[in-house]
């Protein structure tokens, strides 16, 4: 006989802890679920999602906020691709609000944030660069991403700046694939603002079936 | 406390060290204030510098090549409308407009006269040497099919993704090239919970806004109605575009020197030779 936990262990297809800076990818079949963590709290998890068979469709930050008529990702966003289509939903939150307008750090903006000194930094969109180029992708296909964990409040008059994270540790995130994706993640490894405490940690993803 | 502990702890502390370092660098350099709008109809063009003028049909699109030093001006001649935009490093279109990198670098999303819009390579691709609207979207995007089938009646009715796609295939590029863009005279304002708003106010005949190239480009524009513009009517207006030789910048150019961040942009740009 087969009791609950060991059903649930039975739907789990990937348990895989990303250590602090490193990049991520996994396959999402549609119906299957994907769990972001953020073990110790405070770490920015740069996401980007593929549809599986044509790479060229890709996720939309301005579809999707323009299909929700608001800036942040939470529960219930959908996550639309560069197509007008739905790729996932959020299902489930539990720090209650993820930047998309802001992108992912490289070597290239640090230099213009923070100063030529920042150039020879580990920075996401290396880390992205990477990770595409294992399913035959290139920079030309690193989009504006979502940037789960991640705090960035847009003010009235525009102002738009990376604010302490709000995210505490074990808070999650959770999205149900609508088509079989490609989830490419860059866990942080910017030190130069507060969007990772100043301080990289590791994270786990899961993804598991319903 | 171990020894491991202590060593996380120190290297939290570098690490905030530095920041708060880096942010006083930036804020010595004291950021000149942005001027206000240009006034409507008060920047005539010099004849003798226009390149070339074209008027884009409402609903329709146009791809032009813009060497460094020229500029676009696009001007609401005929009316309100909205115009998006995207544009490629011409000696290597794999550097493209980056929305999300202009306005995070730029510590802003309100786009105006002063400003500057960044490649994903960190340099500066446009300077908007003159604005008279200020009401510009980075964060929403554009129409597609779908959108306008939502929106109007009637349809189908031409749209700025399948626009954009058309432009960036007939200058031999990929739907996957295609960057998030830019929409010029649109209006929307970000209210409280990140909810978004169309002032209409915001932009009117007239207007128009001058974009200096800074490095060589191709640029593609589409006229379709923003997908906020809550005119119940699909009636864009034409719009007009017009290429011309800037003034060449000189030394206290206001898009070059306005912040540091777009200064160290402009340093980037010339260790490239842009």
């Amino acid at each position: 006989m087969t009791d609950t936990v060991t059903t649930l262990f039975d739907q789990v297809v990937l348990d895989q802890v990303v250590p602090a800076q490193a990049p991520f990818s996994t396959l999402v079949r549609a119906g299957q679920t994907i769990r972001i963590e953020d073990s110790q709290g405070c770490q920015a998890v740069d996401t980007l999602f593929y549809r599986a068979d044509d790479r060229a469709e890709r996720y939309s930050s301005q579809d999707t906020v323009r299909a929700q008529g608001a800036a942040y990702v939470t529960t219930g966003t959908r996550v639309m691709s560069n197509e007008g289509r739905l790729m996932l939903t959020v299902t489930a939150d539990s720090c209650g609000r993820h930047d998309t307008s802001a992108g992912a750090c490289s070597c290239e903006s640090n230099t213009v944030r923070f100063g030529h000194a920042t150039k020879y930094l580990h920075a996401c969109r290396e880390n992205f660069a990477l990770e595409v180029a294992k399913y035959g992708l290139s920079k030309r296909d690193i989009v504006p991403n979502i940037n789960f964990f991640m705090n960035v409040p847009i003010e009235q008059d525009g102002g738009l700046a990376i604010v302490d994270g709000v995210s505490s540790p074990g808070d999650y995130v959770e999205l149900r694939a609508e088509m079989d994706v490609i989830c490419v993640i860059s866990n942080c490894p910017q030190i130069n603002n507060p969007c990772n405490g100043f301080n990289p940690t590791p994270i786990r993803v899961t993804v598991r079936e319903g | 406390m171990s020894d491991a502990m202590s060593d996380e702890a120190s290297l939290i502390a570098e690490n905030r060290r530095r920041y708060e370092e880096l942010k006083q660098a930036g804020q010595r350099y004291a950021p000149r204030a942005l001027p206000g709008p240009s006034p409507r109809g008060g920047v005539p063009l010099d004849a003798a510098a226009i390149l070339h003028r074209e008027t884009i049909p409402g609903g329709w699109y146009w791809t032009t090549a813009l060497k460094r030093g020229e500029a676009i001006r696009l001007s609401l001649d005929h009316g309100p409308s909205s115009v998006a935009l995207v544009a490629w490093s011409a000696s290597d279109p794999s550097e493209r407009l980056n929305y999300a990198d202009t306005v995070k670098v730029q510590w802003t999303a309100a786009l105006r006269k002063g400003r500057v819009l960044f490649s994903d390579m960190g340099r500066v691709m446009f300077s908007m040497i003159e604005d008279s609207c200020g009401a510009h979207d980075a964060l929403v995007g554009s129409s597609n099919a779908a959108s306008n089938a939502a929106r109007y009646a009637g349809g189908p009715h031409r749209n700025t993704r399948d626009n954009l796609v058309l432009a960036a295939l007939k200058s031999g590029l990929e739907r996957r090239d295609i960057p998030a863009c830019i929409s010029f005279f649109a209006p929307v304002v970000v209210g409280p919970e990140g909810r978004f708003a169309w002032n209409a106010a915001g932009r009117m005949a007239g207007d128009f806004v001058d974009l200096r190239a800074e490095m060589d480009l191709i640029v593609a524009l589409s006229n379709c109605p923003h997908p906020l513009d809550p005119a119940p009517d699909y009636a864009p207006n034409p719009v007009t575009v017009t290429r011309f030789r800037a003034p060449p910048p000189v030394g206290d150019d206001l898009c070059r020197t306005a912040t540091i961040e777009a200064v160290r942009g402009f340093e980037n740009n010339a260790a490239a030779g842009f």
